[in-house]
């Protein structure tokens, strides 16, 4: 069968409605799909609670996944800025006090490390301050937006690390601490703690911790957002999976590094 | 006799396009974040004109408390945005569109001149192709600040990882405030260009939809013989 009419060349006008209503509709069923796109994200659960917990599911994966893609720039020659001393704030922010409830018992404290084995090992505060002692002043970042230039001294975790014969802990993917009453726990993937500006601080402004900004031990870890920086470490454990991490739960990024 | 006249590739309308929602959702979740720390005001002698933001904009846009998930939010779109005005600076680049986009020497005078016709003082605009200048300078000053708003970004987000950047910026607190200023920038662009869109009429309105703008061409007919470029 032929048709019977030849096709005729469309006229102008035709052509302008032609290209308008294909235009106009592709518009309109884009932004359609666009706006399903936007809707099953707004309305979509949240995670099941793991490790982490309180995101919605597609923004933890997107976490998650952004995270590979920054790992790959991580590098421990990339240090922080510092600062003179003078610049350092006497005053330092203080935002918060989960896990610090109770007063530390410095005397009797000890830092609980957790081996893999099973072995704990218990180590003082003068073991700890009888090590090389490294100061850093560095701009303090919170994940709120704020930033505090602060003086902070004490041991190295790559020196803890060493001097205590961790090496073969500090292969394993993650270290988790927590405080001694377990309220405020954080989890650090090894390449950050193994940063050579992550420490173990006992001294704050060149003088020992005052109990609100972590006394006895607290850590400093210029690599991770302040939620990441736990006031009084009680216990310290190593694996390869992740640690649980206390804002991780509340909907946060596990990774949180700068 | 009408004529279709080719205005807008597909290219850029498409990366126009797509970007509108992506700005849209930056800057939500933009703000979702900066309510954590909300310092910013306009302050002259003492005297705060504009705080950012008033309690009562916070609780018409259901802005308090959001942190983690405006981050979340932050932290995907930030690579849709990211890749779509790559491609648009690259397609213009490539495609030599850049050469009716980038301002010329005589741009910022004319833009004066255009200023003052479109706020109805002087009588005549100066000549123009594609873009006038004021379009060619606005066009493409909100590309410089986006990938501003990507290097500012990149300042705070990884102020570590990349800390020449973060230099760059002036500090990790100036590039803080710089991410900001350049998003008031956005929304200052966003106003100005809906009105002039608005006053401009749905001819020009739809050809950034449909590519191309209805013209009558007869008139000329009556000087010189049409050349039809219609096959």
């Amino acid at each position: 069968m032929k048709s019977k009419k030849l096709k005729k060349p469309l006229t102008i006008e035709q052509k302008i409605n032609r290209r308008t209503f294909i235009s106009f509709g592709t518009f309109t069923v884009l932004s359609g799909a666009a706006y399903a796109g936007w809707s099953w994200l707004k309305n979509s659960p949240k995670e099941t609670p793991t490790v982490t917990a309180g995101a919605k599911a597609p923004l933890r994966r997107a976490l998650n996944k952004t995270e590979l893609a920054f790992r790959r720039v991580f590098n421990n020659n990339n240090l922080v800025k510092t600062y003179p001393k003078e610049r350092a704030a006497k005053v330092v922010r203080y935002n918060s006090r989960i896990g610090l409830h109770d007063k530390p018992d410095v005397p009797n404290w000890r830092l609980q490390v957790n081996k893999p084995s099973g072995e704990v090992m218990s180590i003082t505060l003068d073991e700890i301050r009888s090590l090389p002692k490294t100061e850093l002043v560095f701009d303090f970042k919170c994940v709120e937006g704020w930033d505090q230039i602060s003086y902070w001294g004490g041991v190295k975790f790559s020196d803890f690390i060493s001097h205590f014969k961790l090496d073969d802990q500090a292969k394993l993917d993650y270290v988790g601490m927590a405080t001694p009453d377990k309220k405020y726990y954080v989890g650090i993937d090894m390449p950050s703690a193994m940063h050579p500006q992550t420490l173990l601080a006992y001294e704050m402004n060149g003088k020992p911790l005052i109990p609100k900004h972590g006394q006895p031990l607290r850590l400093i870890i210029p690599v991770k957002y302040g939620i990441k920086n736990l006031k009084c470490i009680g216990s310290m454990v190593f694996s390869n999976r992740r640690p649980p991490d206390y804002w991780a739960e509340q909907g946060y990024d596990y990774y949180s590094g700068l | 006799m009408k004529a279709i006249k080719e205005k807008y590739s597909l290219a850029m309308r498409w990366c126009h396009w797509v970007n509108f929602p992506i700005l849209t959702i930056m800057i939500w979740s933009g703000m979702l974040i900066y309510w954590a720390s909300d310092t910013y005001s306009i302050t002259l002698f003492g005297h705060t004109y504009l705080k950012f933001f008033p309690n009562w904009f916070y609780s018409a846009l259901n802005i308090p408390q959001r942190l983690s998930e405006g981050m979340a939010f932050h932290f995907l779109f930030m690579w849709f945005f990211a890749i779509n005005g790559v491609v648009y600076v690259l397609y213009t680049l490539v495609s030599g569109e850049w050469r009716e986009l980038a301002p010329k020497r005589n741009s910022f005078k004319e833009a004066w001149q255009v200023l003052l016709h479109d706020l109805h003082i002087r009588k005549i605009a100066p000549p123009q192709k594609k873009y006038n200048a004021a379009q060619r300078i606005a066009y493409t000053a909100i590309i410089i600040m986006g990938f501003g708003s990507l290097i500012t970004g990149l300042a705070i987000y990884k102020p570590v990882q990349f800390n020449n950047l973060t230099w760059l910026c002036g500090g990790y607190h100036a590039a803080r405030i710089e991410h900001f200023v350049l998003t008031i920038g956005y929304v200052l662009f966003f106003i100005i260009h809906v009105v002039q869109v608005i006053i401009a009429g749905w001819q020009n309105f739809q050809s950034v939809i449909t590519g191309f703008e209805v013209v009558d061409n007869s008139p000329k007919r009556i000087i010189k013989p049409a050349v039809s470029d219609e096959k």
